[in-house]
């Protein structure tokens, strides 16, 4: 095939892909729907259980769902009326093929059936206040691989940690559990301006720890957790530092 | 004689022509029109011609992440109010609980004293540059409509914030606690207007003396849920 051959084919193909609709076009479909099987379904103005219920949908009535914001749903009856309805109601409709509906949310099973955790957490690294974003994926029920990223503000000096690592949570299921953990980072001390001129130093680290963790709600932990790092300087001693942090966590 | 041998030929030719048609016949006839001759260990099943049809969950589209921009005015402690603008998104977990990351970026103006000396500059320019982050948890205390007219109700709610982050301010970062509060307004399903009020709280020695700053926010902003 010669360069002007292929160029034609190239340009026909271009020509076709721009012709044909976009994907999200072709593969647009009517909103699922569902059949009411409580006595009525309310339909309130909003997404919460504080909006005031304007409409209500009778037993056998077909409801189309439309979106869903954190538990609340969003639907349209059959003669147009729109409105939000909790997820725990749908969960007692019935597709127009007869199944019980299932909405994505969180359940019990969530607690030891998780894969992935954030968190946000502030507390105290030797005498620096500390803020705190950290990230963890279960391998299994018990054990995780953690990550965090924390920005140091103290009365003489600012800095940057982030560490990598491991945590053995000892009783998954229980609501509230013991767990330990070990890894290593980078710490990055930078001392303030107005107190001393000091150059910056950038040292390695490593932690052990151990904390303990509640779950809130079938989707919240609230973890407090002790770490005690050593810090590989390149002076003649390395350094301890003591940190202590709470975290409010999201898992999914 | 003749005649008579081609009779007798014809009619041997038509016998052995019709007959494999009719050995056809009888075997294609033979399943059908005898059942006793079925293999005794198949018994006859009816299958159901309709196949159960597969059941999937509908796939919902899910709208629990906020972004948008504000703009507003800051009072910087000692260093009077400024206009101030920045971004925030936010998730949100349940109907009561968000997430909510801020950035925002101002210039501080100048202190009384810098005022009124006219020459004296405590900061250069560049440490003028109040820029601050905080990640704050936010709860949705009142739920409920505000109306416009008679006619026209809009999904709102008073939410508070708590959050904690940095601030650099006069060449440094300052651990920072930040309380606030505002109103979200649903103009639709999926856009927001805010207006919300926000202390940033940081301790400072700029003047010499450790004290601890309070820097009002006011703020416009308009987000999107997606």
């Amino acid at each position: 095939m010669n360069g002007l051959d292929f160029r034609l084919l190239f340009a026909c193909c271009l020509a076709l892909c721009a012709a044909s609709p976009p994907a999200h076009a072709r593969t647009e479909k009517a909103p699922a729907t569902v059949v009411v099987q409580d006595a009525f379904v309310d339909l309130r103005s909003g997404p919460g259980r504080g909006f005031p219920a304007t409409y209500s949908v009778e037993r056998n009535a077909t409801i189309a769902l439309l979106r869903q914001r954190t538990d609340w749903i969003k639907v349209r009856t059959d003669n147009g009326r729109e409105g939000w309805v909790n997820r725990s109601q749908l969960e007692r409709t019935l597709t127009p093929g007869g199944a019980p509906v299932q909405v994505a949310g969180p359940a019990p099973e969530a607690r030891t059936g998780h894969h992935w955790e954030v968190g946000l957490g502030t507390g105290d690294f030797g005498g620096a206040n500390v803020i705190s974003v950290a990230g963890a994926y279960a391998l299994t029920p018990n054990l995780l691989v953690r990550a965090d990223v924390n920005q140091l503000l103290g009365n003489f000096s600012n800095g940057w940690l982030g560490t990598a690592g491991i945590a053995h949570v000892f009783m998954p299921e229980w609501r509230v559990s013991p767990f330990v953990g070990i890894g290593g980072g980078v710490v990055t001390i930078s001392p303030k301006a107005t107190l001393v001129q000091a150059e910056d130093r950038t040292d390695t680290t490593a932690y052990a720890g151990l904390g303990v963790r509640g779950f809130l709600t079938n989707r919240f932990l609230l973890q407090a957790e002790y770490r005690s790092y050593v810090v590989f300087t390149s002076r003649d001693e390395n350094e301890e530092i003591d940190e202590w942090t709470v975290a409010f966590t999201y898992f999914f | 004689m003749d005649r008579g041998l081609h009779v007798l030929l014809l009619t041997a030719l038509a016998a052995v022509a019709a007959l494999p048609g009719s050995a056809a016949a009888q075997a294609a006839g033979q399943p059908t029109g005898d059942p006793s001759a079925l293999p005794a260990q198949q018994p006859q099943v009816v299958e159901p011609a309709v196949k159960r049809r597969e059941v999937e969950p509908p796939a919902l589209d899910t709208e629990n992440f906020e972004a948008g921009v504000f703009v507003g005015t800051v009072s910087i402690e000692d260093f009077g109010s400024s206009l101030l603008y920045g971004g925030r998104i936010a998730y949100h977990f349940t109907e009561d609980l968000f997430a909510e990351a801020t950035v925002g970026t101002s210039k501080a103006g100048k202190t009384s004293y810098e005022e009124l000396s006219g020459s004296a500059n405590l900061l250069t320019d560049s440490e003028r540059q109040f820029t601050y982050y905080d990640l704050a948890l936010g709860w949705n205390a009142l739920p409920g409509e505000v109306f416009f007219g008679g006619k026209h109700a809009m999904p709102s709610a008073v939410y508070f914030t708590l959050g904690a982050g940095s601030t650099n301010f006069a060449g440094d970062d300052h651990f920072t606690v930040a309380l606030g509060a505002g109103l979200r307004v649903l103009a639709n399903d999926w856009i927001a207007v805010h207006l919300d009020v926000r202390d940033h709280m940081f301790e400072s020695d700029l003047f010499g003396k450790n004290k601890l700053t309070q820097n009002l926010q006011v703020g416009l902003g308009v987000t999107a849920f997606f």
